[in-house]
């Protein structure tokens, strides 16, 4: 059977934060925060389950993290994933978005036969929205990135649209394909009752895929694997907008130079 | 935070009541180990939590907010069918879809086998979230009801169904000349080469256009009254035509339609004659205590919005909350919703006893001595629920509205929509004067002091005074019943009813809550305001009782009307 697999992340509620959300050398202090299901992650799952309704695939849902990332997964049973799978190595550790994207690729081969991934435009702790594209890179996916609605899809392929800032795109991709989902796409549904009876125990297996089993040598993983080195975190608070259209005549290049040049920082 | 419908007042009175028998009993004693059913009580709390706070989630965060387009649109009527506003046929599909659709239906059918107890926090956060949505959520009852007397095939086709959340249905039962009067029903149930056809109107059907409905038509040829007319499976096909829908005060998401049968083919359920008598009677006390509900949902929703607005709004430099005669009406209101749901669940504990007994009968277990008693525990306070529970809606949504002045009385804000969704929570599946007919044999025949003395057992440690005043108002007012029932004279006995029913409801409810205020000492502060208002006011009708007696003693029962004439036109 055709199989669909989605990317899930369990991520700090950045939207309930408190003053020690951020540790000393300028990680996220994940202990201080509440753990929730990456929103727009919830909206990949949901474009899952509706291609799921109308082709009849399997959903795998995986995550990476620590032990307590399995709430990410038993939510997913809960609203209708048929199978889910808990990345987990303490070499993985410390990964940055390419470290990740090599491990999450290397599961998604795992499950086999994966037709379709989605997977939630970007998380809401790192907000680069690089994982997916790099996902699909590695894997040598079709990619449609920023997905705003399922449009349609078939035995062969998927049809979406998404955004393109100042236009909307509706693109066909033929599989395999990976998708990136905006929070405009879909309302998650809620969780199933009987499917929470069947799946909120506490001895419901979930399998663990570590390095090991994935066959990923150490340089590639963890901090090892990370080319990204975190020099300093500073609280920056913007005076500007959010952002700024400029025209594209003179005039308008002129005011975007000017503004490049300003200064809109404020320490 | 998100806002939740799971509110701490409704998870308390959960953990105050002992689940455990019901449950113990609808899970076959834990012993069942497939991936659906519950392995221990602790289990199925966690569960149970899960869910109802899966359910306030919804309630509040996606059916609440469309509750405003609901009202406005209503269910409309075009070419002879009748379509819900788009809103409700989301919120439909969301319940259905998350799996709420077959609350207290068994797991083989897709139900969640949940106690009624647990069943009717969902409907009263649905009621809470939208008043309508709970007449087309809570007609599940007919399903229950099909589970309960119909037979296996009939069981095995419906029921899935409306656990899928594939079908809605209605109970058609009354007729433009059997209202409150079921016995007067006359739509024919005609049996023609071993199959029933019905024939003939049905007026009030709230959703009469689902799919699945349960008919009571007179099946028995020539006869009057409730012993001819039996219990009916109708599913929808084009012998049964809607002829209109009726234009509401309230509950516009709920159509309510008038139904015309030609020969439409329909199935018996259960046995011939006990339509009314006992599937009937099933049927609407499982729907009193929804009604129950659905008032106390509309109440908290009031209240809600009451106290939203008390504390924006500002005049005379403050916000009005501040004032004495605002946060007066604030604690009232809040005194009546707290202790009316402790009644309501204690209610529902009792309809889940009486359900555990006769599905133990069904096993044939002798358990008839405790069915008995629990349907008489059943039937005292199911009417005495509904009567409690819709007046007190009714006054809460009346002083909510109160309390936004002019702005209340404008469509901008919802205290409006709940103050007419209240109003027919008293009105039908039996009127207060109807509930007051069913409960005041409970309370002239001594099940009222059971249920009192029951209550008042709890030991107590901290609250032994209040413990001994209400035991005194108990005394007092048994008194009272005493005396009354010494008048011979039944009308003077009926004249008085209602006030004896008030007064069964004040203490019982004072009671109730007393035991679960020596636990909760947060709930303190309520009891003791809530008491305080039972004195007077119990010290008030009995007052209004024994000066009534008395000019009934001196100048017979005429004199009830005497002073009144109504003109007859």
């Amino acid at each position: 059977m055709r199989k669909v697999v989605v990317l899930a992340k369990q991520v700090p509620d950045t939207a309930n934060i408190a003053a020690d959300a951020m540790k000393e050398d300028g990680t996220v202090n994940r202990g201080a925060l509440p753990a929730i299901f990456n929103p727009e992650d919830l909206n990949a799952l949901e474009m899952a389950l509706q291609v799921k309704e109308q082709l009849g695939c399997e959903v795998h849902v995986i995550t990476m993290g620590p032990n307590t990332a399995t709430a990410v997964l038993k939510h997913s049973l809960y609203l209708g994933a048929d199978k889910v799978w808990l990345v987990s190595d303490r070499k993985f550790a410390g990964a940055d978005t390419l470290a990740t994207s090599q491990v999450l690729a290397k599961a998604i081969q795992h499950v086999g036969d994966v037709s379709m991934v989605f997977a939630g435009r970007q998380a809401i702790d790192g907000d680069t929205a690089q994982v997916g594209p790099q996902v699909a890179n590695l894997l040598d996916f079709n990619l449609v990135a920023f997905a705003t609605e399922l449009k349609s899809v078939s035995a062969e392929h998927i049809t979406v649209a998404r955004d393109a800032e100042v236009q909307t795109e509706v693109i066909q991709a033929p599989f395999p394909v990976l998708i990136t989902v905006s929070h405009e796409a879909n309302s998650p549904r809620y969780p199933n009752a009987t499917r929470m009876l069947k799946y909120f125990r506490d001895d419901i297996a979930i399998p663990t895929l570590d390095r090991e089993t994935l066959n990923i040598p150490e340089e590639l993983c963890g901090l090892k694997g990370s080319p990204t080195k975190v020099f300093a975190i500073k609280n920056i608070q913007l005076t500007g907008g959010a952002h700024q259209m400029y025209e594209g005549a003179n005039d308008g290049i002129r005011a975007l130079v000017r503004d490049i040049v300003k200064d809109y920082t404020e320490v | 935070m998100k806002e939740n419908y799971f509110i701490e007042s409704r998870k308390l009175v959960l953990e105050h009541f002992n689940l455990e028998p019901i449950v113990r009993d609808l899970e076959n004693n834990f012993e069942n180990s497939d991936a659906i059913s519950l392995r221990s009580m602790s289990e199925s709390q966690k569960w149970y939590q899960m869910l109802l706070n899966n359910a306030g989630d919804i309630c509040a965060n996606f059916i609440a907010p469309r509750a405003a387009a609901v009202d406005e649109k209503g269910a409309s009527f075009q070419n002879g069918e009748v379509q819900w506003a788009t809103e409700t046929q989301e919120n439909m599909h969301t319940l259905g879809k998350a799996g709420y659709m077959g609350g207290t239906l068994p797991r083989k059918y897709g139900g969640l086998n949940l106690p009624i107890t647990v069943n009717n926090i969902i409907v009263e956060m649905v009621s809470q979230a939208d008043a309508s949505l709970m007449n087309l959520f809570g007609l599940q009852d007919i399903a229950v009801t099909v589970s309960k007397f119909g037979n296996e095939t009939q069981k095995d086709r419906i029921l899935p169904k409306f656990c899928h959340g594939e079908v809605s249905g209605s109970m058609s039962l009354t007729e433009p000349d059997a209202g409150s009067d079921l016995q007067a029903v006359g739509l024919r149930a005609i049996e023609k080469d071993g199959k029933w056809y019905l024939d003939g109107v049905k007026r009030f059907i709230t959703n009469g256009c689902g799919e699945v409905s349960l008919v009571l038509a007179r099946s028995e040829k020539d006869t009057k009254g409730g012993r001819g007319l039996s219990m009916f499976l109708y599913e929808r096909e084009d012998h049964m035509i809607i002829r209109r829908i009726e234009d509401k005060l309230g509950i516009h998401g709920s159509p309510t339609c008038e139904l015309q049968f030609n020969m439409a083919p329909a199935e018996l359920v259960g046995k011939r004659k006990f339509g009314l008598i006992k599937y009937v009677m099933s049927l609407m006390d499982g729907a009193r205590l929804a009604v129950s509900a659905q008032a106390l949902g509309i109440a908290q929703a009031a209240f809600d919005e009451a106290v939203k607005y008390a504390n924006q709004r500002e005049q005379f430099g403050k916000a009005i909350v501040e004032l004495p005669a605002v946060y007066q009406m604030l604690k009232h209101m809040q005194a009546e919703i707290e202790t009316t749901r402790m009644l309501m669940y204690r209610t529902g504990l009792a309809v889940d006893f009486l359900d555990m007994y006769e599905r133990q009968a069904e096993h044939g277990k002798d358990v008839r001595a405790e069915a008995k008693a629990a349907t008489a525990v059943a039937s005292f306070l199911t009417p005495l629920t509904k009567f409690t529970a819709t007046e007190m809606s009714n006054k809460v949504a009346y002083d909510a509205l109160q309390i936004h002045g002019g702005c209340g009385y404008m469509k901008d804000f919802p205290v409006e929509r709940l103050y007419r969704d209240a109003r027919i929570t008293n009105i039908y599946e039996g009127t207060t004067q109807l509930q007051v007919v069913a409960a005041i044999s409970g309370v002239l025949s001594g099940m009222f002091k059971s249920e009192m003395d029951a209550a008042l057992a709890a030991p107590m440690s901290e609250l032994t005074h209040e413990h001994q005043r209400i035991s005194a108002w108990l005394a007092s007012a048994l008194e009272l019943i005493d005396t009354v029932k010494s008048c011979k004279d039944r009308e003077f006995v009926d004249y008085v009813s209602n006030y004896l029913v008030e007064i069964a409801s004040l203490l019982y409810r004072s009671a109730l809550y007393l035991g679960y205020a020596e636990k909760n000492p947060s709930c303190r502060d309520v009891l003791k305001f809530f008491m305080n208002d039972v004195e007077v006011r119990f010290a008030g009708l009995k007052i209004r009782v024994q000066t009534l007696q008395q000019s009934v003693a001196e100048s017979g029962v005429a004199s009830l009307k005497k002073d009144f004439v109504f003109p007859k036109n």
